[in-house]
């Protein structure tokens, strides 16, 4: 595997990309922090990547370096076959995404448009050099309205529609992508808030998603247990997710 | 909020629980750092609820390795289950483990653990070659032992109270293939196993015992001593030993299961399931270092009330007259301890609190039962200060403050490198309150 990690220097990203270099993998990572990428880069060596791992800058919050960035890395790896994203932000919880109109902005704007943009760029590269891998962090959150994300929520969403929608049209043509619907994992983006039940671990939730991406499955929920859980909230009836409070 | 504990899971303490990934800027508002919580008493918990606590589970990278000295940098929090998986096959192995391999390095540096091969390394502190720490007035320093070498020698076994540790530099032991060459032989009373141990750590790098501590009389000390080596090449198999996934105790057991006739019942289980004949080979090195590991969350046998540790050091070269009134007060006194572990300190370190000493360690699980389990340490803590001996820090839970002003010397000169960096004690834990006289 030849891959373009965006995202991969913290949390979900951090653990995947790990993953990917002990099994002797090639790694570019992009991100917009330097020293970060500088010391992920090292990180990733010792753990076994293939060969040097190499580090280009791209910031999702910045649609004009998404092509070159993806075109460097291409250049650093000789080509590659996978391209994955886990960069994204919170944006605050709900109450306050409520009074803070940049704040919905920027949720907006990183979430959705500019990750779809990003994957653009990605999927024409994948296909152009027939086929590959896109693996894309959504969330559950995206699978059913809920009071506390409902902002957030809606961007998965779009999100998670998107990707369906790459996997539909581009398959036959090579390019399997992965849409990866993360329950509550214990990283630093959520540190802070108090696990629910079923809190997953970056590690083994790494493992997994790594074995989808290799399988091409095209949606993973990780832990396993929130594909039953968005499950049964999905068909709660309206009436209900107007009471309840999650 | 969130409730931590340590692993003996007594006491435990509402705090507010922070993972940084950043330790430099994580570590600014925060009294106290942890990593795993493996110790097992009140060492990584703050000082009263609400406090602010720094884990750094998530400051887990390796910063740099020279594969041509060995030497390794890495964040605090990168574990020493990280670097058993990564370095062993490239021919390195960290020089010093404890029990676990469910430690950061700046636990390992915090509590300046020791291994079985003590007699032989000394402590995990003995091959620190450099700290990155955040000390209480907010400088990121580097210390070493040209560097406010006061003070790195007070934080290696310092419990995590001089600064905040950020990140280790090691030097780690090259090393012939990454498997265990291990023996192991019954034992049948306290001489037997003293003198099995002596002559063992004459030759051998690794040595510990298992010791039914439940009999007395002429059986007390009845165990099974073990012994070992790194594998040379050419005795090793080929390929590297694959990490071991492990079961976990998926709740917790009920209190009473853990009792004395239990307790007795395993370890009479134990004794003779190794048989009389000497056991020897290729040993895969989790199995011989961290034999607690195959099993997750086995501090759940304990139940909710949880249990104390009680690790003592006692300064008796070959007398076993001390070793055997410890056991007797701990059994007369009501003491039921299912995993004892015995084993022979080497000299003492550079850490200026650290606990080995040379003499014969002691380490007991004891189930949690209130006041008794108090009594039973404040006894045992009564033949450690008149030997001479002292206890564990990592392991505490119980110690009185007076007890351990008496068994400790050292710690008017450790106090004032502590001073002299912290002036106002802003970083202190639960224990230090406990045991060293600070504010809550």
């Amino acid at each position: 595997m030849k891959a373009v990690v965006l995202g991969g220097t913290k949390g979900m990203g951090r653990a995947l990309a790990r993953c990917i270099a002990e099994r002797g993998d090639e790694i570019c990572l992009l991100g917009r922090d330097e020293a970060e990428l500088e010391k992920q880069a090292r990180d990733l060596e010792v753990r076994g990547a293939g060969g040097p791992v190499a580090i280009e800058s791209c910031d999702l919050r910045d649609p004009a370096s998404f092509g070159p960035a993806l075109d460097r890395a291409h250049a650093a790896l000789e080509g590659f076959d996978t391209v994955i994203v886990t960069a994204g932000v919170m944006g605050g919880d709900q109450p306050s995404l409520e009074v803070d109109d940049e704040a919905v902005e920027d949720l907006l704007r990183v979430n959705f448009s500019n990750t779809i943009q990003f994957c653009e760029e990605a999927r024409r590269r994948l296909l152009a050099a027939g086929g590959g891998n896109l693996c894309v962090f959504s969330s559950v959150a995206g699978d059913r309205a809920r009071k506390p994300v409902i902002l957030y929520g809606a961007t998965k969403a779009g999100l998670s529609y998107y990707l369906e929608g790459l996997d539909h049209k581009f398959r036959s043509r090579g390019l399997r992508v992965t849409t990866v619907k993360p329950g509550f994992v214990k990283t630093g983006m959520t540190a802070g808030l108090s696990p629910p039940p079923f809190a997953g671990e970056p590690r083994p939730v790494a493992e997994r998603v790594l074995r989808a991406i290799d399988r091409g499955r095209p949606v993973v929920y990780a832990p396993s247990i929130w594909r039953f859980i968005m499950l049964v909230i999905r068909m709660l009836p309206r009436a209900v997710m107007r009471r309840i409070g999650f | 909020m969130s409730r931590i504990m340590g692993w003996g899971r007594y006491p435990s303490v509402e705090a507010d629980e922070r993972f940084p990934e950043d330790l430099e800027a994580g570590t600014a508002d925060a009294v106290l750092s942890r990593g795993l919580g493996r110790s097992y008493g009140d060492a990584s918990l703050p000082s009263s609820e609400g406090q602010t606590v720094s884990n750094s589970a998530f400051a887990d990278r390796v910063l740099g390795f020279d594969p041509e000295s060995g030497v390794l940098r890495a964040e605090a929090g990168f574990t020493l289950f990280d670097l058993n998986r990564i370095f062993p096959p490239q021919g390195w192995a960290t020089p010093v483990s404890p029990g676990t391999q469910f430690v950061t390095l700046g636990g390992m540096v915090a509590s300046d653990v020791h291994g079985k091969n003590h007699h032989v390394k000394g402590c995990f502190g003995e091959h620190v070659r450099a700290l990155r720490m955040r000390v209480a007035d907010g400088r990121i320093l580097e210390v070493s032992e040209t560097s406010e070498p006061d003070l790195f020698r007070a934080t290696l076994g310092g419990m995590g109270l001089t600064g905040h540790i950020l990140e280790v530099e090691v030097q780690l032991e090259e090393i012939p293939s990454p498997w265990i060459w291990g023996e192991s032989e019954q034992v049948r009373d306290l001489d037997e196993l003293l003198s099995t141990l002596r002559v063992s750590s004459a030759e051998w790098p690794f040595t510990m015992s298992w010791v039914d501590s439940m009999k007395r009389g002429g059986r007390m000390g009845r165990g099974i001593v073990s012994r070992g080596r790194w594998a040379e090449a050419h005795e090793a198999p080929v390929e590297p030993p694959r990490p071991k996934r492990a079961p976990s105790v998926p709740f917790d057991l009920p209190g009473w299961l853990l009792g004395s006739w239990s307790i007795a019942l395993f370890n009479t289980f134990w004794f003779h399931k190794h048989g009389r004949k000497t056991k020897r080979g290729i040993v895969h090195p989790w199995d011989f270092t961290y034999p607690l590991d195959a099993i997750g969350s086995w501090n759940r046998i304990y139940g909710r009330r949880g249990f104390a540790q009680y690790q003592c050091v006692l300064p008796v070269e070959g007398d076993p007259s001390t070793v055997r009134r410890f056991f007797e007060v701990m059994t007369k006194s009501g003491g039921a301890s299912f995993l004892t572990v015995v084993k022979d300190c080497g000299a003492e370190g550079k850490g200026m609190l650290s606990f080995p000493r040379p003499g014969i360690s002691i380490a007991l699980d004891l189930p949690m039962h209130g006041d008794r389990t108090q009594a039973v340490t404040d006894a045992l803590n009564e033949i450690v200060i008149a030997a001479g001996g002292r206890i564990y820090l990592t392991k505490d839970a119980l110690t009185r403050l007076e007890d351990f002003r008496r068994m400790e010397p050292r710690l008017d000169a450790w106090n004032a490198v502590r001073r002299k960096w912290d002036p106002q004690g802003a970083i202190r834990s639960a224990m230090s309150v406990r045991l060293f006289g600070d504010e809550s």
